[in-house]
């Protein structure tokens, strides 16, 4: 087996806002906000990018367990993040920070997870996220399901219907279950959105043993519409989810989003990337900097200032600080939690095993 | 003294020197190449036999295993990397249904020659999906060969019999023993499946123990030993091949047993070898037989935490103590 050449950028790649900070025509997609929403936008990317890097610190210190960083991902995920209705159901891998961020889930629950002081369960309902899956791929079925559900729960046709998105990377899908997410999916015309951030590379292995042609033309193999969209453009990430929300919330089926994007730092905090691939290829994505772009925008447009910019580099810094403070306060669990939650009502055997260890534990001087 | 190697060395070793040995033996596996394996135990096998033995593939533990078993067919010695042994879920069908029945259902005509890699195991707080102790998952499945070496020389050398068994075998490396060292394998180390080790020679009682509780069941035995209490450690190596007169023998002398297996206590592999003293071992015994297993409860994240639910040598050291003063 040999490697293939890198897959060339496609030219169907939708963007709005190009490397240079330009605004670019579509003629499908487009997007309106005001003021107040573009620095609203770009705050999100600041302060995703500030508290992942905090911690990436953390876990450097021997403060976190192992970190899965978004660094590069941030568009991607604040465009689909913000496109999402308060309705809409998510489904994450374990580096959608960014998603959480802008579902308002306290940016402690997924360092506590990391820290290994709890299983970083967040009200899934009342954030409608769904915890953090770990083996690859999994959540594609799981949204599937969810959204098959929702259908049959009459929640699904209207302009304010519900509508769910499955997120995923590029190495997801070579995993089975993603393709029979997407034939599922498919006949059962269920609302999802399949949102694959193609950050290049699963762990070492690079976007050419992964597939042979862009990964979102596999979604036209399913029977369902697939399109690609700069995952560093933050404007036309959320112009082309928040399109294909709509189409499934309104019936219409699932759709196929391809981010193309780049994980510019480590796959995990255990991953040491210099081992597979250049230097000069970071680098360069370097220059299409997802944050990069907007600053230049927002200031060209008018929109935004240095003075602003300082202030939310000041807020995400002071955010990060408070972040490490909580992080680092986090009490350690107790012993006999790890019972808890393991049946919903106890069983025998495990009754009887928590009795023991607390027998156990008594048996020390002083106790536990 | 020989220089020392660690664990993860030693999985490298094994597999080079059959590669060395079998142009039909190829290694498939995610991160495997280039990277050297998620834990370093490919290191130099790409560099040496190239991508055309050493395949990095796509992210499916379904394709690894399922064209593993199509590659064996040829006559290839497919060795399978699935990174995390809690993803052999992932990869079920092939393991549970296809590979273990190809020599059965076939009338004994068609043979499976692979292994299938992977890393087991807890200790080093990696949370409920990344930590398990699934030996004994295999343990349900007639057909599969089931090693899980304690040791760098072991690892050589029941790799070695593992990518020359005909039938289909899972190695399960211990993470939690990846940087143990230990002295190297001498030259053409091979140690067959289904022969037990007795790591220590005691006279009071016996401790059965795999992979990392092999380890653990020494320190125990250090420990009891400055009380006057003898225990005799005994490696199983393999889980199938079962060597239950290894244990049948060593019961015989110290008349009391105990079990310290990482897996949990529900299923877990202890299980089936206390059964089995039981049924042809009962009148050695002076003493009721202690399991120590993990918890019947998912891994939890934290370190702390994880200690309390798998065997630690405080607890096995408890066990000893009750089962002698019975």
């Amino acid at each position: 087996m040999t490697n293939g050449d890198r897959i060339p950028p496609d030219p169907e790649f939708v963007q709005l806002l190009d490397p240079d900070g330009e605004r670019v025509e579509h003629p499908d997609y487009s997007v309106e906000f005001t003021p107040d929403e573009y620095r609203g936008l770009y705050r999100d990317l600041v302060i995703i990018r500030k508290l992942d890097a905090e911690a990436t610190a953390l876990q450097r210190q021997g403060e976190l367990g192992i970190w899965a960083s978004l660094l590069g991902q941030e568009a991607a995920q604040v465009g689909a993040g913000r496109a999402l209705r308060p309705q809409d159901m998510a489904f994450p891998t374990y580096r959608e920070h960014g998603i959480l961020h802008c579902r308002g889930i306290d940016p402690i629950m997924p360092l506590g997870l990391f820290r290994g002081v709890d299983q970083g369960a967040w009200d899934s309902q009342k954030h409608k996220v769904h915890m953090y899956t770990i083996v690859i791929g999994a959540q594609t079925l799981h949204a599937t399901g969810y959204a098959m559900g929702i259908t049959m729960d009459g929640k699904v046709g209207t302009e304010d219907g519900e509508a769910v998105i499955a997120f995923f990377g590029d190495g997801a899908t070579a995993q089975g279950d993603v393709n029979e997410s997407f034939v599922w999916a498919s006949v059962f015309n269920a609302p999802v959105v399949f949102f694959c951030q193609n950050n290049q590379y699963a762990i070492s292995e690079p976007l050419e043993r992964q597939t042979r042609v862009p990964l979102f033309k596999r979604a036209s193999g399913f029977g369902f519409p697939g399109i690609r969209v700069d995952g560093n453009d933050v404007l036309a990430t959320y112009a082309v989810t928040k399109q294909a929300l709509d189409n499934a919330r309104l019936g219409q089926g699932p759709t196929m989003v391809e981010a193309y994007t780049y994980r510019m730092g480590a796959h995990t905090t255990s991953d040491d990337p210099t081992r597979y691939r250049a230097g000069s290829e970071v680098e360069a994505w370097r220059d299409k900097d997802p944050i990069k772009r907007m600053r230049i925008f927002l200031t060209k447009a008018g929109i935004a200032d240095d003075d602003f910019f300082t202030q939310v580099d000041d807020d995400a810094a002071k955010q990060a600080v408070e972040l490490r403070e909580r992080v680092l306060a986090l009490p350690d669990p107790g012993p006999l939690s790890i019972f808890d939650n393991v049946y919903p009502g106890g069983s025998p055997l495990l009754d009887e095993q928590r009795a023991q260890q607390e027998r156990y534990l008594a048996s020390f001087e002083g106790g536990h | 003294m020989a220089e020392l190697i660690t664990y993860r060395e030693a999985v490298a070793e094994g597999i080079a020197r059959e590669m060395r040995r079998d142009p039909d033996v190829v290694c498939l596996g995610e991160d495997i190449g280039a990277a050297g394996g998620v834990f370093k135990t490919t290191v130099g096998l790409f560099d040496e036999f190239g991508a055309g033995r050493v395949w990095d593939t796509p992210i499916s533990e379904q394709a690894i295993v399922g064209a593993a078993m199509g590659a064996a067919m040829t006559g290839m010695r497919p060795v399978a990397e699935i990174m995390f042994s809690d993803f052999l879920a992932c990869c079920w069908d092939y393991l549970a249904n296809e590979i273990p029945k190809v020599r059965y259902m076939t009338g004994g005509q068609v043979t499976v020659p692979l292994v299938v890699r992977t890393a087991n195991g807890g200790g080093l707080g990696f949370g409920a999906q990344h930590s398990q102790s699934v030996e004994n998952w295999a343990l349900t499945v007639p057909g599969l060969k089931i090693v899980a070496p304690s040791t760098p020389a072991d690892v050589v050398g029941l790799m070695a019999s593992a990518i020359r068994s005909d039938d289909p075998v899972v190695f399960f490396e211990h993470k939690g023993l990846f940087a143990s060292k230990g002295a190297p394998a001498p030259p053409d180390h091979v140690i067959p499946l289904g022969k037990a080790a007795v790591r220590r020679s005691g006279a009071d009682v016996t401790v059965v123990a795999l992979a990392a509780t092999v380890p653990l069941a020494l320190t125990a035995a250090e420990e009891l030993a400055r009380d006057g209490i003898d225990v005799e450690v005994i490696d199983l190596r393999c889980l199938i091949p079962l060597d239950m007169s290894t244990v049948l023998e060593s019961v015989a002398k110290t008349s009391r047993l105990v079990v310290v297996e990482e897996n949990p206590y529900q299923g877990g592999w202890g299980g089936t070898v206390v059964s089995v003293v039981a049924e042809e071992g009962f009148e050695s015994l002076d003493a009721p037989i202690k399991r120590v297993a993990a918890a019947n409860v998912p891994l939890p994240f934290a370190d702390a935490l994880e200690e309390k639910v798998i065997p630690t040598v405080d607890k096995l050291v408890a066990a000893v103590r009750t089962t002698v003063a019975y």
